[in-house]
């Protein structure tokens, strides 16, 4: 066996991990980057920049406040408290929290850019036809922001299948719990186990780079005319 | 009841609108101005494709807006044909012909079928709108528009994208359109061609206001209104094809107010026609001309004259019958003939274009 119990179940949490943050991201992205592609407001600036800001901020920083936040006089660790729901941090929907907020930006500009690309026309072609607005949502931009939420998609979960600070910060390096793959070669590398920190990181090096292949290959058949 | 009340108010950035319209129920309705005579946005408010500050909208006694209500463009009862065709890209044709048709809550007076052989597209039911020519798209729109059983039309410069080749493919049906369908059309446009070939009534737009509204042929004669078809002022008289002359190759147009040969383009006797009258080929003698190589010489009495483009040209509008033509003529000869309203005059009409 080339890979151990411990690096597999690392694996397999991060795989949940990333597939959960997609998941939820798709459904609280989506309304966020049709609001920024759309709205004419003013805050559009502001919002559009506290969502780019994972981007550029360390992740220890984001971790950080995030820590704070969740813990017991913290906004969110206040609301799972009343909640009856427990602390998050060292959780693994801690995790998930923080990697919502982690990937966020990954998720909402390439939407945000898809939803611009396809412009006000069908839109109002669609309404012309009857198409309530949500129907011509469904109908009509679904359909043709497919790519982009593909690109969003697959994005999202390779940026959640690479952090690392943030995880450190939030869910610390339980077993089973919040120990990532990167947490898990991060260990091997401490622990001088060279040759499983290499299997590890020859995983995580062809699995990054088998996304972007099918990312880059697909891209010329998805432009819309 | 049964006419479109639209009063609109509306400050842009540097334009404004401002326009108080009765337009009718039935027909074509031109609505013509240049680019920029707010034409479009008009119509965009017609829709609720834009909302005007102030408006009050009521089409055949139902509001569409007013000070309290504003009818989102999903529930009225229009079709809207864009500049561009706009088709779903991801749609086959019948796609995007199902797609207001499946949501259309009207009863389906105008069903699928009629729309797609009206507009002549059976043969590309199963293609995506990207294997389609631009005329064919267009044509798919209009048919688009039609399938929801409208009880308006709208229409943006449905022709304007296209090149003339396609402009041509297209007129025919629409044509067509106007002539077998009880449908109001609102048609907006900058070209006098397709206002002449189509409209039933005429809307003078500039700078945001009307500057007159009216019956076509009454319209097009007001001396007051600047529509030029062309390099000049024409009129058009409408009419039946009452006779073909095969020996001469020439057909006679019978028009409420007198007849008129002009060159025979194999159109059946029996069809309503329309006659282009340039004011250039128009001329006026106080006497009924003997020996002139002119066909038609009819009566008519000077109803009013007026200022051409040039200094030394004058525009006299002549009633024959109901119909009206305008004559250019030199100010000098307006003063040689002491051409006056009411007076009685000869029209001698040199050239005259039917259009099917």
């Amino acid at each position: 066996m080339l890979l151990s119990d411990g690096d597999l179940q690392a694996l397999w949490l991060t795989l949940r991990l990333a597939a959960t943050v997609t998941l939820i991201l798709l459904l609280v992205g989506t309304p966020i980057a049709w609001w920024l592609a759309r709205s004419r407001s003013r805050w559009k600036g502001v919002i559009g920049a506290v969502v780019a800001l994972p981007l550029v901020l360390p992740p220890s920083v984001l971790g950080f406040y995030l820590l704070l936040a969740m813990g017991p006089k913290g906004m969110i660790g206040q609301l799972t408290r009343a909640l009856g729901l427990g602390p998050l941090p060292f959780t693994f929907w801690g995790l998930v929290l923080a990697s919502v907020f982690y990937s966020l930006p990954f998720m909402v500009q390439p939407l945000q850019n898809a939803f611009e690309a396809i412009g006000e026309r069908f839109l109002e072609v669609a309404a012309t036809l009857r198409a309530t607005p949500l129907n011509a949502f469904f109908t009509v931009v679904l359909p043709l922001a497919r790519p982009g939420f593909l690109t969003a998609a697959v994005l999202t979960f390779a940026h959640t299948v690479g952090e690392f600070g943030v995880v450190l910060m939030i869910g610390g390096n339980i077993p089973g719990v919040t120990r990532v793959a990167s947490v898990q070669i991060y260990d091997h590398v401490e622990a001088m186990e060279y040759p499983e920190a290499h299997r590890m990181a020859a995983v995580m090096l062809i699995f990054s780079f088998l996304v972007l292949l099918a990312l880059y290959v697909r891209r010329p058949k998805t432009t819309q005319g | 009841m049964d006419r479109i009340n639209a009063h609109f108010q509306h400050q842009w950035p540097g334009f404004s609108l401002e326009v108080a319209l009765e337009l009718p129920g039935r027909g074509v309705t031109a609505i013509f101005g240049q680019s920029g005579s707010g034409k479009t946005t008009l119509l965009r408010c017609i829709a609720g494709l834009e909302r005007a500050e102030s408006g009050r909208l009521t089409f055949k006694g139902e509001v569409w807006q007013d000070e309290r209500t504003f009818l989102p463009v999903h529930q009225r009862p229009l079709g809207y044909v864009f500049q561009e065709a706009s088709l779903f890209p991801h749609l086959t044709v019948l796609g995007n012909l199902r797609y207001g048709l499946t949501r259309s809550k009207n009863t389906p007076e105008f069903s699928l079928e009629q729309a797609v052989e009206l507009l002549g597209i059976g043969h590309l039911l199963e293609r995506k709108p990207e294997r389609l020519s631009g005329g064919e798209r267009q044509r798919v729109a209009i048919a688009r528009a039609l399938a929801v059983c409208p009880r308006l039309l709208l229409m943006d410069e449905p022709l304007a994208a296209l090149d003339l080749a396609r402009k041509q493919e297209i007129l025919p049906y629409l044509e067509r359109l106007h002539d077998e369908m009880e449908l109001p059309v609102l048609y907006v446009t900058h070209s006098p061609d397709e206002v002449a070939r189509l409209a039933d009534h005429l809307v003078i737009m500039e700078n945001g206001r009307v500057l007159g509204y009216g019956p076509l042929a009454e319209t097009l004669s007001r001396l007051d209104l600047p529509l030029r078809i062309g390099q000049e002022r024409e009129t058009v008289l409408e009419g039946t094809v009452a006779e073909r002359d095969a020996r001469w190759h020439l057909a006679r147009v019978d028009f409420p107010g007198g007849s008129i040969w002009t060159r025979d383009r194999a159109i059946p006797l029996g069809r309503r026609v329309r006659v282009r009258v340039p004011s250039g080929g128009v001329s006026l003698c106080l006497t009924r001309p003997e020996e002139t190589s002119i066909l038609n010489i009819l009566p008519g009495q000077v109803e009013e004259i007026g200022d051409d483009e040039h200094p030394g040209l004058s525009l006299v509008r002549v009633r024959l019958g109901s119909a009206a033509v305008l004559a250019r003529v030199t100010k000098r000869s307006q003063a040689a003939l002491a051409l006056k309203p009411g007076q009685a005059v000869w029209v001698q009409i040199k050239s005259a274009a039917v259009m099917e």
